[in-house]
């Protein structure tokens, strides 16, 4: 049959190529932007830097605050995350296989929160968040972290749990390991490519978290990285430190795509967990 | 005995995760219906019960209606153009290099173009608003206009023309998106089997053809749930209209979109009450639009 040599095969590359392209062509003019100083960055877009200024990273990680953002972040995201695992495959182990009055409603009661678009809640979650003591705090963010990750957690993985053998719990009681023995050393582990998709589904989701921090912190020293990066945008006039935004910006955004490419394929598939039901 | 420690043992799985969600989910959600009645300003004592007036101001509100306005045409350009792109990217990316041997297979490349593709799906929403923000720049130190004016063009507002905002809003947020779809789809045409694929091609059907009569109708239910994921960003938007968008919003409001005007409205206005009558409204319209994609498509299963 026809090679790729026909028009057809020639009008698909440049169409992949053009989209690679409006990709990857915004990504380096920022990242080459970060080495500009404020008459490049404001004079012709296209121009290259005149020469590498590493001091602009120097400026945006410490007078910029980004390296204290980047650090609540990490600490959020990291101990979220782990909440959220833990907790999540807990509820999700006893709602999939354990029979008990009400697991049906309380299983309902977490998947329902899928529906519910998280607007709606922000205002009084705010008041919530401020009775309990939890305002302006990294613990507080974290706690709300794990709830808000519960619902899809707990539905992807009550629905993996429900998969794996009954025999194998069996034989675990059989040799008289506890409820909880078994769930730690004989479930979780069976449990380990679902656990790895969801994971990487909240570590992305929770790093990507924008209003919860936005409504929840007011605390400069304690901002995540994105509500930072947003925050150094608005208030950057033109007499602003431009070209610290711009190596900022690249300090939040290379990382996550140096994971990326590193566990692309996992990462795929994570992400897509979401879309699989 | 053996009863007693299952229950301890369903319990002590189940109280902290339960309270978690109770206390900082479940709770909020039910007050935001109850809050919608009152006119809580959030710093009374007790809440005034106004009944249903804050929904008739609402259906008053010019920026309510504003922001309706915005979530009908996100929701329906966004996702016609993401699940066009990406339909044909990833039917490029997976079939587009016609049979060779045995079956089907992509253009050369393919895996570096799912990588490329995929990436601004794992930045975050806001980096990637504070990005374009400098891309759109309405002088020569914006991207495209810097070239527009090396063409000897004019430089272009394109977030700052009220015709144009929108627009350009709706790219960024397809910019992001496509990527994500691609990898989905792609998904979806490598589980239909290759014979199919070289039945078709045996009889002379064209890539065409193995297109619209073999993939399409195959990859139904996957497009199905990318439509309602779609539909459903449609009705998200805060963190990139927030960011991206004059005054978040603007100009004259044409990108505006609830929850953006939720936030204002409970957090910079103090009217907690009317804010969570907007978020009432929100969750209906979501509601509604996720159950009547779900009837409209729903039709019987194609047997593989």
């Amino acid at each position: 049959m026809r090679r790729n040599r026909s028009p057809f095969g020639a009008l698909s590359h440049l169409a992949l190529i053009v989209w690679a392209l409006l990709i990857i062509l915004p990504l380096l003019w920022t990242f080459l932007a970060a080495f500009k100083n404020n008459t490049e960055i404001f004079g012709d877009a296209l121009q290259l830097p005149g020469e590498i200024r590493w001091d602009n990273w120097v400026r945006a990680w410490e007078k910029a605050q980004v390296g204290r953002y980047m650090v609540n972040t990490v600490i959020v995201v990291f101990f979220g995350t782990l909440g959220t695992m833990l907790f999540g495959s807990m509820a999700a182990y006893v709602l999939a296989r354990y029979k008990f009055i009400g697991s049906k409603l309380i299983y309902l009661l977490f998947v329902s929160g899928m529906a519910f678009p998280v607007f709606l809640a922000i205002t009084p979650l705010f008041f919530v968040v401020k009775q309990v003591g939890l305002h302006d705090s990294l613990f507080g963010l974290i706690v709300v972290y794990i709830a808000y990750s519960m619902p899809f957690t707990v539905f992807f993985l009550a629905a993996f749990f429900r998969t794996l053998p009954e025999a194998i719990a069996e034989a675990a009681k059989i040799d008289g390991a506890s409820h909880t023995r078994t769930f730690f050393q004989v479930m979780l582990p069976m449990a380990k490519p679902g656990l790895v998709s969801i994971t990487i589904f909240n570590v992305l989701g929770q790093w990507n978290q924008y209003l919860l921090p936005l409504a929840l912190i007011t605390d400069r020293d304690k901002y995540v990285i994105t509500q930072g990066i947003a925050d150094i945008s608005t208030i950057a006039g033109y007499e602003a430190d431009w070209p610290a935004l711009f190596a900022a910006m690249n300090l939040a955004i290379l990382p996550v795509l140096i994971v990326y490419i590193i566990f692309q394929r996992q990462i795929q598939s994570g992400l897509g967990a979401g879309a699989v039901k | 005995m053996e009863r007693l420690r299952k229950y301890g043992f369903v319990i002590g799985f189940l109280i902290v995760p339960v309270t978690l969600y109770v206390v900082f989910v479940i709770s909020p959600y039910i007050q935001a219906f109850q809050l919608s009645l009152t006119s809580w300003n959030g710093y009374q004592a007790v809440p005034n019960f106004v009944g249903l007036e804050n929904f008739t101001r609402l259906f008053k509100d010019e920026v309510f209606w504003n922001a309706l306005r915005t979530h009908g045409i996100v929701l329906l350009v966004m996702p016609l153009v993401v699940l066009a792109l990406a339909l044909v990217f990833s039917f490029l990316l997976n079939l587009g290099g016609g049979s060779r041997g045995a079956g089907m297979r992509g253009v050369t490349g393919s895996t570096f173009y799912k990588v490329v593709f995929f990436a601004p799906q794992v930045l975050a929403v806001a980096i990637v608003g504070v990005l374009w923000k400098a891309i759109y720049r309405p002088d020569e130190a914006g991207v495209i206009n810097g070239v527009v004016m090396k063409l000897g063009g004019e430089p272009i507002g394109w977030m700052s023309d009220p015709d144009l905002a929108l627009w350009s809003l709706i790219a960024v947020m397809c910019w992001q998106a496509v990527g994500f779809y691609v990898v989905l789809f792609s998904a979806g045409m490598s589980a239909i089997p290759k014979d199919y694929f070289e039945a078709a091609a045996l009889d002379g059907a064209g890539r065409f053809t193995l297109f619209f009569r073999i993939t399409l109708p195959l990859l139904r239910d996957t497009l199905q749930v990318g439509w309602v994921y779609l539909g459903i960003a449609a009705f998200d938007c805060f963190a990139l209209v927030n960011v991206l968008t004059l005054d978040a919003g603007g100009p004259d409001g044409v990108t505006t979109v609830l929850p953006v005007e939720i936030f204002k409205t409970a957090f910079t206005y103090s009217k907690v009450g009317y804010a969570s009558a907007m978020g009432v409204a929100l969750f209906f319209l979501t509601i509604t639009f996720a159950v009547l994609t779900l009837r409209v498509t729903r039709r019987e299963k194609i047997e593989l």
